[in-house]
């Protein structure tokens, strides 16, 4: 067997590193592995294909030549595209303003559907909605009586005028729900409906006309993220058949890798809502693209734990800083406190290190070097203060003496102010809004740190700049960092890991 | 080489398309164009045909059959896997096929998890005329209520017992654990024929992962793949009958008491190059 795609993309990153270029023959082989990984994960065929092909597009697209790190790029753009799919219109659920607002579930048997609406219920519940559960499964037995415990066990009552099990009419039980509901002041009424393949035509139009008689404000696609090439055909069916205003993926506490939600989210264009992950009713929460797009590629969940560690950062600092920016008067000074704040960051090593189907990132880690900061702030140290504020002054005989003073050589120190420049120009583009987009620079180290801070006061002109990346400073921070540290990489080889 | 390159390309992809798997697809397509070498087939009908009978082939095996001889009654029969597969609906028709065939059946309702689980297989009992043994009170421990159903099998000299179980994710330990349990309690009186495997055609690969997880922990002996009646394939069975050596035994067709059948591969085959 293969081993996960971050290992199999490290394998083709070593061929392809250092050329400065990407090939159409290169994309091709990253892209490969990428097709690969994908159907692995259940992504369905005919989306890998759309996607594979978007991603070569935009990867022989000017983007790629202006990268230090080409393949680095690839993987970047997947996860942006993958990011877009799953997230691109991430939002709240609807509600009406003309209560009651109708939710409507559909999906497949076997989803999670009314545990589902049991979750809905509760957590609507808490927000201070009064919620009503439609017992509309007439098909399966004893669905009514689920949906009964399970409203009971919540504290939201069920409106359940028939005993299911093959009698009643579903679409006739809907429709008097609304008007119960609406003498009775429920603010939610939540339909919960049998589940139905998509080729039962007669079961399709039972949903439809569910939909005719409730005219609902969602209607939610409840899909099971073990569900394998099939989605396409049943995404097709419940959106052409029903109409997709939601989905939500269930069972995502299983350690299937979850392909499905981009087949879906891409055949029916519809956001992913919510996930729900245990059986527990509590076990409910919002639908976050970033790990999704890391669990399809089995890359860990690294985004997130960037985002963790970005909270190191202390933000008062960042605002500081992001003044001093505007103002170009970036010092030495302020060089040392980024450094300082990137060994707070040295404990991501264990963080990071545990994570599953890490890859090349864990040597990387090991290689990590602690010893470069203590220089760097050695040398700082030595310095007078007005040498820290103003560079400009530092001649020949001061370099000789900060370099004696700290216990390194003056090519040292040589090395620390030229690095040190070249950060105060990235940085004071940055100031200025044009962001080098470029994963693998690094402005403080010259390798590259993780983020840094002082992107924090430029929401702004960051989001004008790149529309496709994400509007969260920390996030795109994380996303142009590309995660590099390293002593390899402070020579400025740009090498990295994860992304 | 010969001229039907994209046929073939298009079989893999139907492969790929039916849950095949990556592995699987192309290993069965390099072994097509083998074929078709040897054979000089070249159209599209033609590779259809010797696709389908490549399949039928590979699928074919002797042990297929549910294992209902031995002549040691009560036969035992537990039924495992993941939420919402199918495995209560699946317990509700094959009673129903026994019963018909004049065996006396048991059910153990041993779902003491999901709300309502136990009302849902009593109405299956119902409607398939067998017996069923429930749990005394809610979130009763499910190795009890096994071990009370073959207790009952055995004292009312029933031909069968058929175990219901709650829905699991495989990389739950502590609910994996608790399966072992159930399948030692059923062992302290009987042997159990069989260990059936619930898995939806809609799962994707991983189903693979389930069939090694429960294999592990409750010896699997068969698989039932349920939903065939949509527009799934099921195709990851290939590589759960070559890789786990893991015998397809029953099919799920639809939701009522007769919609399901004996695995042929045949028909599975058939099924599968029809499909464009
Ligand atoms: N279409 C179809 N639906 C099925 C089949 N087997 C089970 N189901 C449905 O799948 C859902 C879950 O079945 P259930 O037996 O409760 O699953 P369990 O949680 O594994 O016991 C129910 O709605 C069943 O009616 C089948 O072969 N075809
Ligand atoms: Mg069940």
């Amino acid at each position: 067997m293969f081993g996960n795609l971050s290992e199999r993309l490290s394998d083709t990153f070593k061929n392809l590193r250092g050329r400065g270029k990407l090939s159409a023959a290169d994309i091709d082989a990253t892209l490969r592995d990428i097709r690969r990984a994908l159907l692995e994960a259940d992504v369905a065929l005919e989306v890998v294909k759309t996607f594979t092909g978007k991603v070569r597009d935009r990867a022989l697209g000017d983007e790629v030549s202006k990268a230090l790190n080409p393949a680095q790029q690839v993987v970047q753009i997947v996860n942006d595209e993958l990011k877009a799919i799953l997230g691109g219109e991430a939002r709240k659920l609807a509600f009406s303003k003309t209560p009651p607002t109708v939710i409507m579930l559909a999906g497949l048997q076997g989803s999670g559907k009314t545990t589902l609406a049991g979750k809905l219920a509760k957590w609507l519940k808490e927000q201070g909605h009064t919620p009503l559960l439609v017992a509309a499964d007439l098909q399966r037995p004893n669905a009514v009586t689920q949906l009964q415990v399970l409203g009971e066990k919540v504290g939201v009552p069920v409106f359940a005028p028939e005993p299911g099990n093959g009698t009643g009419n579903p679409v006739k039980v809907s429709q008097d729900s609304i008007t119960f509901a609406k003498k009775q002041q429920y603010s939610v009424v939540i339909v919960d409906t049998a589940g139905r393949l998509g080729v039962d035509q007669e079961m399709m139009q039972q949903a439809s006309d569910i939909r005719k008689a409730t005219n609902p404000d969602e209607v939610l696609f409840v899909v099971d993220s073990m569900l394998g090439q099939d989605a396409v055909n049943v995404a097709k069916a419940f959106h052409d058949g029903v109409g997709v205003s939601g989905v939500v993926l269930t069972k995502l506490d299983g350690d299937s890798r979850g392909g499905a939600a981009l087949s879906v989210a891409t055949i029916t264009g519809a956001p992913i809502l919510f996930s729900s992950t245990g059986e527990g009713l509590e076990a409910f929460e919002p639908f976050y693209p970033d790990r999704m797009a890391s669990r399809i590629l089995d890359m860990g969940d690294i985004l997130t734990l960037i985002e963790q560690a970005q909270k190191t950062f202390d933000e008062e600092e960042s605002k500081k800083l992001a003044q001093k920016l505007a103002n170009e008067e970036f010092t030495l000074q302020d060089f040392l406190e980024q450094m300082q704040q990137l060994k707070k960051m040295g404990n991501m090593k264990n963080l990071l290190g545990m994570l599953p189907g890490v890859g090349q990132m864990k040597k990387q880690l090991e290689e990590f070097d602690e010893r470069e900061i203590i220089r760097t702030e050695a040398i700082i140290y030595s310095m007078t203060p007005l040498e820290r504020e103003n560079p400009k002054v530092l001649n020949g005989s001061r370099r000789m003496r900060i370099a004696k003073g700290s216990g390194t050589t003056v090519t040292d120190v040589n090395q620390l102010i030229n690095r040190f420049e070249q950060a105060a120009k990235v940085m004071k583009t940055m100031a200025r809004g044009g962001v080098p987009n470029i994963p693998g620079t690094n402005p403080v180290l010259a390798g590259g740190t993780v983020g840094g801070g002082f992107m924090g006061g430029k929401k702004k002109n960051d989001k004008k700049k790149k529309g496709s990346k994400s509007g969260n400073p920390a996030k795109r921070a994380a996303e142009n960092a590309g995660l590099n540290f390293g002593s390899e990489n402070s020579k400025g080889s740009g090498s990295a890991f994860g992304l | 080489m010969f001229s039907s390159n994209v046929d073939l390309d298009d079989l893999e992809d139907i492969l790929i398309r039916a849950d095949f798997g990556i592995d699987a697809a192309v290993e069965i397509t390099e072994e097509l164009k083998r074929e078709a070498n040897r054979s000089g087939a070249a159209s599209d009908a033609e590779l259809r045909l010797l696709l389908k009978d490549l399949l039928t082939k590979r699928l074919t095996r002797s042990d297929s059959a549910l294992n209902l001889s031995s002549g040691d009654l009560p036969y035992v029969i537990l039924v495992v896997g993941v939420n919402g597969a199918g495995k209560t609906t699946t317990i509700g028709k094959l009673s129903r096929w026994l019963k018909d065939g004049d065996w006396s059946v048991v059910l153990g309702a041993a779902d003491t998890f999901r709300a309502a689980a136990v009302d849902q297989l009593a109405t299956w009992a119902q409607r398939a005329d067998a017996r069923i043994v429930r749990p005394e009170r809610e979130g009763q421990d499910p190795a009890s209520v096994a071990y009370q159903t073959v207790e009952l099998a055995i004292r009312e000299q029933a031909d069968i017992a058929i175990i219901d179980t709650a829905g699991r994710l495989q990389n739950k330990k502590d609910l994996m654990d608790e399966l072992g349990k159930v399948r030692r309690a059923v062992e302290k009186q009987a042997r159990i024929s069989e260990v059936l495997l619930v898995i939806d055609a809609t799962t994707g690969q991983n189903a693979m992962a389930q069939a090694k997880a429960f294999t592990e922990v409750a010896n699997v002996t068969g698989i039932v793949m349920t939903k065939l009646d949509g527009s799934a394939k099921g195709g990851i069975l290939y590589a759960l009958q070559q890789e786990l050596d893991l015998p397809v035994k029953l099919v799920g067709v639809g939701e009522g008491i007769n919609d399901f059948a004996f695995f042929s591969p045949e028909e599975f085959a058939k099924g599968l190059v029809a499909y464009k």
